[in-house]
């Protein structure tokens, strides 16, 4: 028998129902995987028991002809949701020891469907960065390596540790979240599929937040018909959480036809970003050609308002997590410092607690919220963003998605970039617009770099026009015949 | 006429607004299904949303906007159909997720009005700014341990209003006739309960003096009063500290100042306190509230009758006094009390006058001799019309109604029931009466022959007839009795 790890999703499901093999033999698989890979650091906690433990229950259930759609399914799930009893850290030295006494919505959803719980992956601090160094519980390491070159890459962030563990075959899927591009970019470091929904689609209720208008739960997958199978199960209203979408949710399954024939594709001329790789000009030239293969209608389109995204994101962002991240003052839960008055107690908490990113985003944020200062960034920032939802709506007049690269570059060294912060968050110059407008973007691996490093590119729809997405993703997929793996060595240490 | 308090080099006026923090009466907290009871053990009323766990989220609740929004109306105000909810940034242990939920640039009503009957019978009209809703902090015990405070969070997330009136208030005597109003307003509408000890009313006044005329002075706010009377006192003493500072030749400086009730002074708050920056910005976790105009005009014309228009009614429809009909409508509860009372059994109506009487009189002496609200009241008001009635038809006298009265207290047995048990129904029975009237004559012919120069003797022997008929002899039979048979 072929390895366990190598089905995707859909595979695994279908053998499962075919009673093939056990739910329980599945996740022994994956806990094995799961201890092979331990060098890449992405899980922060492994939850073995628990997935054995939920896989005979799956087996349970099957036998009695009650099985449910991702019955026996293992996931890892970003250490952003809160877990019922399960440490849950947001990589974080200030969660040290929190155990949510509640159960995040979107793992409540994934756990009813049947799936399986591996454990808690690594991640940016607060999922705050793009290279999955900020990690209290240390960086995460790219399964991927460029050929003859053993140094270590990162796997992007923040999401890092999700995407790594789905790369390398140590889970069948993760659950990520997207502020700026923290699913997407990871999922193209990585060479998977990384899927941003829809503000509103998927519940934020349980995720430890880092920027409540940005932060959007989602899946990352082997495949797009995994991405679209995950986002069936985790998708929907909530209404624990105030700025959930009351709407239904389509079979995305269904929607994956492969047929885009007629579909008007948007190729926005504005990112075509100064000093971007060549190579990645030739992919995104490349993914248009598939699409008009396919029987689609390239058109370009103007954004204007692009080039000031990432200048909002980097005031809206920070703002709101100057706030957010106010809650951890040592009272209540996770780590306390004592000190001799109750402001020495904050600081001396808030100083060991938070990293320098953190921290740097919090001194940001509360500057641009200070007296004096709000109007010429935070409100500045809002109305940039006001106008930025405004390009979208416009090109979608004229086309029924957008085609762009997901980053601008590759994965690069873990110790690159470090002393620069603004070279950092360039990375999120293509991913972080649809944040700010709220829509749906999926990245999907299309092709390898010259130094032998996936490259993804990006698919933005309509709001809530997920469907629409996943299928010119699947087109894109199927067209690129991404089959590329990491290199075996890093995985299981052979 | 204003109130001017004399300083040493003239005449000083108040000028006062004050912000009034309302506990919304809903069993469930703003953003939270925790429960708001008052008194419970400490953080027993908390959920994770309260204490500001990670992920947590908060969730409007509809019937504290639908409290607000009655408010707004009984204020006759400006209900805002397009209202948002900010964050205000602060660090306290007893504000678990580091920023209050509150509204600051757009809260759900905007301007009102509260119409004052002033003691001279004048009405002032006291402008209201807004009202918006907002979080209550926990409370921080700080005298649990010798070092460490203690925090209880039950408090934490119960909705507020925050009522803001326009700086249209002259002395500290209309502060706290317009508190009173507001309260006696806000119970009426059942949207908060006003009750100042258990902190479900809370007062801060900004306070200022001027030369009558003169532009507006600097003021100071003097926070969290809870009762009128320290409200009052509060008032007075920071207008007069302010006007001996200007008369001295300083300056007013504009700042946050505690009121000690011990000591009966304001002191200024500690200066870092008053320099918080509170970065307010919309808060991303809550869409904008809009309110549905359609929803609000039927809360409109569902509003209870309020006092003011309740006590117009009292004076041209039962003919009360002024007097009498501010006390009965003070509380809503009372003035219900009375019109049921008052009203009678079908369609019949009641001696209001009388109605009134009682229950200002009788019923109030014994709920207060026995600390009772007038819902806890042990005899009911259909019980107590039904002793006017007796009375009325003569059926008892009003000396024996007393009478029935106390027992009613006590064992809150109907009076008819009371009357017959102890056979109290007044004699009317002109033989019987006669009978005992011709026994007094007989018995005191000493006191029958001074009535031609002394007719007050007539009165001693109204005493002796209704002594021997226990009092139960109709006295208007009695004295017409006692005239004939004396003048023969």
């Amino acid at each position: 028998m072929s390895r366990l790890t190598a089905l995707t999703l859909a595979e695994a499901r279908d053998g499962l129902r075919a009673k093939r093999f056990s739910a329980r033999e599945l996740a022994e698989a994956y806990i094995a995987a799961m201890e092979a890979a331990r060098p890449l650091n992405a899980y922060i906690t492994e939850t073995p028991e628990r997935a054995l433990a939920m896989a005979t229950q799956s087996d349970e259930r099957r036998a009695r002809g009650a099985a449910r759609p991702l019955d026996g399914i293992p996931i890892a799930v970003k250490d952003v949701f809160c877990t019922k009893g399960v440490l849950t850290t947001a990589a974080s030295h200030i969660l040290n020891g929190f155990h949510p006494p509640y159960e995040s919505t979107v793992t409540q959803r994934l756990w009813a469907a049947g799936a399986i719980m591996l454990g808690k992956t690594n991640l940016d601090e607060f999922a705050m960065g793009s290279s999955n160094t900020t990690s209290h519980y240390g960086p995460v390491f790219n399964p991927w390596k460029k050929p003859g070159d053993n140094r270590p890459l990162v796997p992007g962030g923040s999401s890092g540790g999700s995407a790594a563990a789905v790369a390398a075959h140590a889970a069948l899927a993760a659950t990520g979240t997207d502020t700026g591009g923290s699913i997407r970019q990871p999922a193209s470091y990585c060479g998977i599929v990384g899927l941003k929904p829809s503000y509103g689609r998927c519940s934020r209720w349980g995720v430890v937040a880092y920027a409540s208008s940005l932060d959007h739960p989602g899946p990352l997958a082997r495949t797009v018909e995994d991405a679209a199978i995950l986002l069936g199960a985790i998708a929907g209203y909530d209404p624990k959480d105030s700025t959930s979408a009351s709407l239904p949710v389509p079979d995305y399954e269904a929607a994956l036809s492969g047929d885009v024939r007629g579909l008007r594709i948007g190729v926005p001329r504005e990112y075509r970003a100064d000093g971007m790789p060549a190579e990645i000009e030739r992919l995104w030239e490349q993914g248009v050609e598939w699409l008009r293969e396919a029987g689609a209608e390239p058109i370009e389109v103007s954004l204007p308002m692009t080039r000031y995204a990432l200048p909002a994101y980097y005031i809206i962002a920070p703002a709101e997590a100057s706030s957010n991240l106010a809650r951890y003052d040592g009272v209540r839960f996770g780590l306390r410092v004592p000190g001799d008055s109750l402001e020495e107690m904050y600081e001396l908490t808030r100083a060991a607690g938070f990293g320098p990113e953190v921290k740097r985003r919090i001194l940001m944020g509360t500057y641009v919220l200070s007296a004096g200062y709000y109007d010429a960034y935070y409100l500045k920032a809002q109305r940039v963003r006001a106008l930025i939802a405004r390009d979208f709506a416009a090109a979608f007049e004229r086309v029924d998605c957008l085609l762009t690269p997901t980053v601008p570059s590759a994965a690069f060294a873990i110790g690159e970039n470090m002393d620069d912060p603004i070279a950092m968050y360039l990375n999120d110059v293509f991913t972080v617009p649809a944040n700010l407008a709220g829509l749906p973007a999926l990245s999907v691996p299309a092709g390898l770099s010259a130094d032998g490093l996936p490259l993804g590119l990006q698919v933005i729809g309509r709001a809530f026009d997920e469907a629409t997405v996943l299928r010119v993703g699947e087109v894109l997929e199927t067209a690129a015949g991404f089959t590329h793996r990491p290199v075996e060595t890093m995985i299981d240490g052979r | 006429m204003t109130y001017l308090i004399d300083g040493k080099t003239g005449p000083w006026e108040t000028v006062i607004g004050l912000e009034v923090h309302a506990q919304v009466t809903a069993r469930a907290k703003l953003f939270s299904g925790a429960a708001t009871a008052f008194g419970a053990a400490p953080n027993t009323q908390v959920s994770p949303v309260d204490a500001g766990f990670p992920g947590m989220l908060p969730v409007i609740n509809r019937h504290v906007v639908e409290q607000a929004v009655k408010t707004g109306l009984g204020l006759d105000a400006k209900i805002n159909l397009y209202s948002v909810f900010d964050r205000k940034n602060y660090f306290y242990p007893d504000l678990p997720a580091g920023y209050q939920i509150s509204q600051y640039q757009q809260p759900i009503v905007g301007g009102g009005r509260v119409v004052l009957d002033m003691p001279d019978g004048r009405a002032r009209t006291i402008g209201i700014t807004r009202l918006h809703l907002e979080q209550d902090a926990g409370k921080s015990l700080h005298d649990q341990h010798p070092r460490d405070t203690y925090v209880d969070l039950n408090r934490a997330g119960i909705g507020l209003m925050e009522i803001v009136s326009e700086p249209d208030l002259r002395s500290a005597e209309e502060a706290g006739i317009y508190l009173r109003e507001l309260r006696s307003i806000l119970r009426y509408l059942g949207t908060c309960d006003g009750n100042m000890e258990e902190g479900s009313l809370r007062c801060d006044c900004n306070v200022s003096v001027r030369r009558p005329g003169a532009p507006l002075g600097t003021r100071c706010e003097v926070k969290n009063l809870n009762s009128v009377r320290f409200v009052m006192q509060a008032i007075e003493y920071e207008a007069r500290r302010q006007i001996a500072l200007i008369e001295e030749g300083g300056a007013v400086r504009q700042e946050t100042r505690l009121y000690d009730s011990g000591q009966g002074v304001t002191r200024p708050m500690r200066s870092k306190e008053n320099d918080y920056d509170y970065r307010y910005f919309p808060d991303p976790d809550l869409l904008p509230l809009v309110l549905d105009p359609a929803w609000v005009a039927r809360l409109r014309a569902e509003l209870p009758e309020l006092p003011d228009a309740k006590k117009a009614r009292f004076i041209g429809e039962y003919g009360l006094s002024p007097e009498d009909a501010d006390v009965l409508v003070a509380e809503r509860a009372t003035a219900e009390y009375f019109e049921r009372v008052a009203q009678g059994t079908n369609g019949t109506r009641r001696d209001p006058k009388a109605a009134a009487n009682w229950v200002m009189g009788d019923l109030f002496g014994a709920l207060n001799k026995k600390g009772l609200g007038i819902e806890q009241s042990p005899v009911a008001p259909e019980r107590l019309g039904a002793l006017i009635d007796l009375i009325a038809e003569g059926t008892i006298s009003g000396r024996i109604a007393k009478d029935v009265f106390a027992e009613m207290v006590e064992t809150g047995a109907a009076p008819g029931a009371i009357v017959d048990a102890k056979g109290l129904v007044q004699l009317s029975d002109t033989g019987a009466i006669e009978a005992a009237v011709d026994a007094a004559l007989a018995a005191h012919p000493a006191q029958r022959a001074q009535y031609a120069a002394n007719p007050k003797v007539l009165g001693f022997f109204v005493g002796q007839v209704m002594r021997a008929t226990q009092g139960k002899a109709n006295p208007g039979v009695v004295n017409d009795l006692l005239k004939k048979k004396l003048g023969d």
